[in-house]
């Protein structure tokens, strides 16, 4: 094998590093490179410089260090086993492709990642090194994520945290029995271990910030996980039950999901199916009603079906509905704020502004149509001025008239 | 830059806006129109370039506010949204805005009520504007050019189209950003030129005056192809945040069609790549069997479902042909037991054919569904997938070897054939086989359970007639 130039590196190690679903680049410090010698802001809310035809958003340099592991992860297409090409970046390679992608305004910054090389510490500190760089001798002040290796010596990771805005540990599958079967070398203890350890540095930087104005920032962009969907049998219930116990326990700013894709060469563990994008879609559906809507992770199991999966054919706000008719339906003149979260087809937006809107009026169903994107879908569910559903809230078919059409088959067959 | 124009016309005022996003300039007439009680509708807006300029040829002002006019209200969530809306190119925003202000004074809360048209306008207009902000800050692509002069050193420059007037308002983003690089965005309104310390603005620019390529582009668009997962096509999502309209100054974009295109083939590569191959056709009907339970050639085969294998005598002379299994033949293991096997087995004793006799197959092995709930909705399999599948249906085909095949439906026509034959033309004569025996076609008979009355009456009938073609010409083969 003749050297690799760095356009097949870059291939290599963008393509293995592609099923890390998170991209996000916001939530994190405000700076700006006024004053300083190198380039880079953050201004709060995340940048996506463009989206690939998979219609994810493409914020950061996303690539691996090496995708040479010593592990044997069966899900992984970067396992020992795998008998994929392998490439590796050396930290400085790493360092001017962020810099010359950021000059250009392709990216907000960088995702690193990496298969395990040597050890645990060894890979850690390559992944430091690239960080240290970039703030210290370039005074790069774009946005940082570092996926942090939970076996690795703490002090290791600590640094990490200095220098990136975001660390994230991959608890990988929802279930320990998925992880002892799945991932072989990876242990859920150390994993939850790390990120108890990560939670309390975070914790503790932000309070010294608090009395310290120049206290060292740690990872002003939290931290976050990801579990692939569709790779054990787990269900939906356990996943959203795993993900409520991470966001408690550790402050997770996400949890992201990733439907397991088939990859090449894969194990023959796996199952060798298209990967449930719906469910994931459903997943992230019921991520925000527990986020942004109030509802507990218990009220999301409920809207499971008996195989303890939610529906696919419709969401879980409008299944949680389903379920609970005698809720409906809410008089959009008078129900709380929590309440009116509750209604399918209100989002935290149109609900904003009905709450402001009726202190004008007395809302109609026109009205109501207008903060909406659907009034077809809110209608079964509210009361106004001059509506009033009678039987449609008690219907047995509600369901069948208010799922989506079939569309977009991609989504499903084939 | 224009002189400021104000015109009155009878009690009808011209206000001409020297530039497209001033904001400060509108603030101050509109605060002295409103002083005056000049109603909206005695206002006429006119932006750089407008047809208004008709009536901008008197010059005689605007009325001047009496000293003591009370001030002009209008609420913080007012300014912000204006000085958004103001950038919008709808040139009927001046006017709006006048409009909103105007009713401010009389009830400075009308912002909350969200369903007031104007209201919703401008918040239209100020999210318009926002979201174009926010795609230029995405969607600027800088190229480097080389001055090769030594104490320039590296310039950057991007051409950018905004839609709307919004050049200005994102300078302190590129500034904020970019602050020690040396930089110049050009757009068909204004360009923008940072040195590292001054920021200066430029007339308008022409594409022809950015430079047309980089080398680093050739690194970006490989990474762009290497982090999309073809598993995961989505293409309705990528153009909702990345309409087209952006695409020609964005360097990857042209690979978005390949992409698309090789992205199911790569992707099926992959599905197959972990299953046996086989190069010679199974010489029986148990390993047909077991073959087809492992073929992922198709993505049907990686939906949750069981191949479905054909059963019947080894020898028979006739061999039927349908689509695929469906829900009960995939729950069942074996074909034509649904609803449409049932009417297909009725028909077979009406003409006298003994299906106990028969060889009955499915030009598809697996059931091609979509989720509905709990209910799994058939899909027609697409002639790609029924291509793949004649590997197995000709495989049973060589092992029976029947005198007489017949198709039931269009697919098992394609199944058989390889092309897609009309089955009102094809069907009542016999059409040659390689190998000598004979294919015949006629409706599938789940067709004729979507049918009722008349229409029913009338397919049935041919259906009959075309068994009973076949069951004629079956014994004067055999004899």
């Amino acid at each position: 094998m003749g050297a690799q130039t760095t356009i097949e590196k870059l291939a290599i190690l963008a393509d293995a590093a592609k099923y890390d679903a998170s991209c996000a680049s916001s939530g994190t410090a405000k700076r700006h490179s006024t004053g300083g010698k190198g380039i880079g802001s953050t201004e709060g809310l995340g940048i996506c410089h463009a989206y690939a035809p998979d219609g994810r958003c493409i914020s950061l340099l996303k690539i691996l260090l090496t995708n040479h592991c010593v592990f044997d992860c069966h899900y992984c297409v970067n396992r020992k086993s795998s008998n994929v090409r392998r490439a590796r970046f050396t930290p400085q390679e790493v360092v001017d492709l962020t810099l010359s992608f950021y000059r250009r305004n392709y990216i907000e910054g960088l995702f690193l990642s990496s298969g395990i090389i040597k050890s645990s510490n060894h890979t850690m500190e390559q992944l430091v090194e690239v960080a240290r760089s970039l703030r210290e001798e370039h005074d790069f002040r774009g946005y940082i994520h570092l996926k942090t290796i939970p076996e690795a010596d703490p002090e290791l990771v600590h640094q990490a945290g200095l220098y990136a805005d975001r660390v994230s540990i991959n608890v990988e599958l929802p279930t320990d029995a998925g992880l002892t079967r799945l991932a072989p070398d990876k242990n859920a203890r150390q994993i939850e271990g790390a990120m108890g350890k990560l939670k309390s540095d975070i914790v503790e930087a932000k309070d010294n910030k608090r009395r310290f104005k120049h206290a060292p920032r740690f990872a002003p962009a939290g931290q976050s996980t990801q579990m692939i969907v569709g790779a054990d049998a787990a269900s939906d219930a356990d996943i959203v039950g795993k993900a409520s116990r991470l966001y408690d326990s550790f402050r997770l700013r996400r949890v992201y999901y990733s439907a397991f894709s088939p990859i090449p060469d894969a194990s023959a563990v796996l199952p060798l199916k298209r990967p449930p994008l719906i469910r994931e879609h459903r997943l992230y559906q019921s991520d925000w009603l527990m986020r942004f809507y109030g509802y507990q992770p218990q009220e999301v199991m409920q809207a499971t079906e008996a195989d303890g999966n939610l529906p696919l054919d419709i969401d879980p706000k409008l299944a949680w509905a389903l379920k609970f008719r005698e809720r409906f339906p809410v008089d959009v003149n008078r129900a709380g704020r929590d309440e009116l979260l509750r209604v399918p087809g209100l989002g935290v937006r149109a609900v904003n502004r009905i709450l402001a809107s009726r202190r004008h009026r007395t809302m109609r169903l026109d009205d109501v149509a207008k903060l909406t994107v659907s009034i077809a879908k809110v209608r079964p569910f509210i009361v106004t001025a001059d509506w009033r559903p009678v039987l449609l809230t008690d219907r047995a078919d509600l369901r069948a008239l208010l799922a989506p059409k079939q569309e977009q088959l991609e989504l499903f067959a084939a | 830059m224009t002189a400021l124009q104000h015109v009155k016309f009878g009690t009808y005022y011209v206000v001409a806006v020297p530039e497209a996003d001033d904001f400060d300039f509108w603030r101050e007439r509109a605060r002295g129109l409103v002083q005056c009680d000049v109603p909206p509708d005695r206002v006429a807006w006119v932006e750089p370039g407008g047809s208004g300029n008709l009536f901008s040829h008197g010059d005689r002002g605007l009325p001047v506010p009496p000293a003591d006019a009370p001030p002009v209200r209008a609420s913080k969530a007012f300014v912000q949204l204006a000085r958004s809306a103001i950038c919008h190119s709808d040139p009927e925003r001046f006017a709006l805005l006048y409009r909103l202000l105007w009713r401010l004074q009389a009830n400075p809360r009308l912002l909350e009520d969200g369903a007031d048209p104007d209201v919703r306008r401008l918040d239209e207009l100020a999210r318009t504007v926002r979201r174009d902000i926010h795609k230029m800050r995405a969607f600027v692509r800088f190229r480097l050019v080389e001055d090769g002069d030594e104490e320039v050193g590296e310039h950057y420059v991007a051409w950018f189209e905004p839609e709307h007037h919004i050049l200005r308002a994102n300078a302190g983003f590129f500034v904020r950003r970019f602050a020690n690089m040396k930089w110049s965005i050009l757009t068909p309104q204004g360009s923008l030129h940072w040195d590292g310390a001054v920021l200066e603005e430029g007339p308008p620019a022409r594409r022809s005056d950015a430079p047309s390529g980089d080398p680093t582009e050739d690194l970006w668009r490989k990474y762009y192809a290497s982090i999309f997962n073809p598993a995961r096509l989505k293409i309705g999502a990528m153009l909702k945040e990345m309409p087209r309209k952006y695409w020609k100054n964005m360097p990857e974009a042209a690979l978005i069609p390949e992409l698309v295109a090789g992205a199911q083939s790569r992707e099926s590569q992959m599905v197959a790549a972990g299953t046996l191959e086989f190069d010679e056709k199974p010489d029986t009907l148990e390993a047909i069997d077991k073959a087809i339970h492992a073929c992922r050639k198709c993505p049907i085969g990686s939906l949750d479902n069981h191949a479905v294998m054909g059963e019947g005598p080894q020898d028979a002379a006739l061999m039927i042909v349908g689509e695929q299994p469906g829900d009960q033949e995939d729950l069942a293991g074996r074909p034509f037991v649904g609803p449409a096997g049932q009417l297909l087995d009725r028909h077979l004793e009406n003409a006298g054919i003994d299906r106990r006799a028969v060889y009955v197959t499915n030009a598809v092995k697996h059931f091609k569904f979509v989720p509905r709930g709990k209910r799994r909705l058939h899909q027609s399999p697409t002639a790609k997938e029924i291509d793949t599948c004649r590997w197995w249906v000709e495989s049973e085909r060589a092992i029976v070897q029947p005198k007489l095949v017949l198709a039931l439906g269009a697919s098992a026509a394609r199944g058989m054939l390889g092309r897609t034959v009309s089955i009102s033309k094809a069907r009542g004569a016999p059409i040659p086989l390689e190998d000598g025996s004979e294919l015949w076609v006629t409706a599938h008979p789940s067709y004729l359970l979507r049918l009722d009355g008349a229409a029913r009456e009338e397919q049935s009938r041919l259906f009959n007639a075309d068994l009973a073609a076949v069951k004629k010409r079956l014994a004067e083969l055999a004899g």
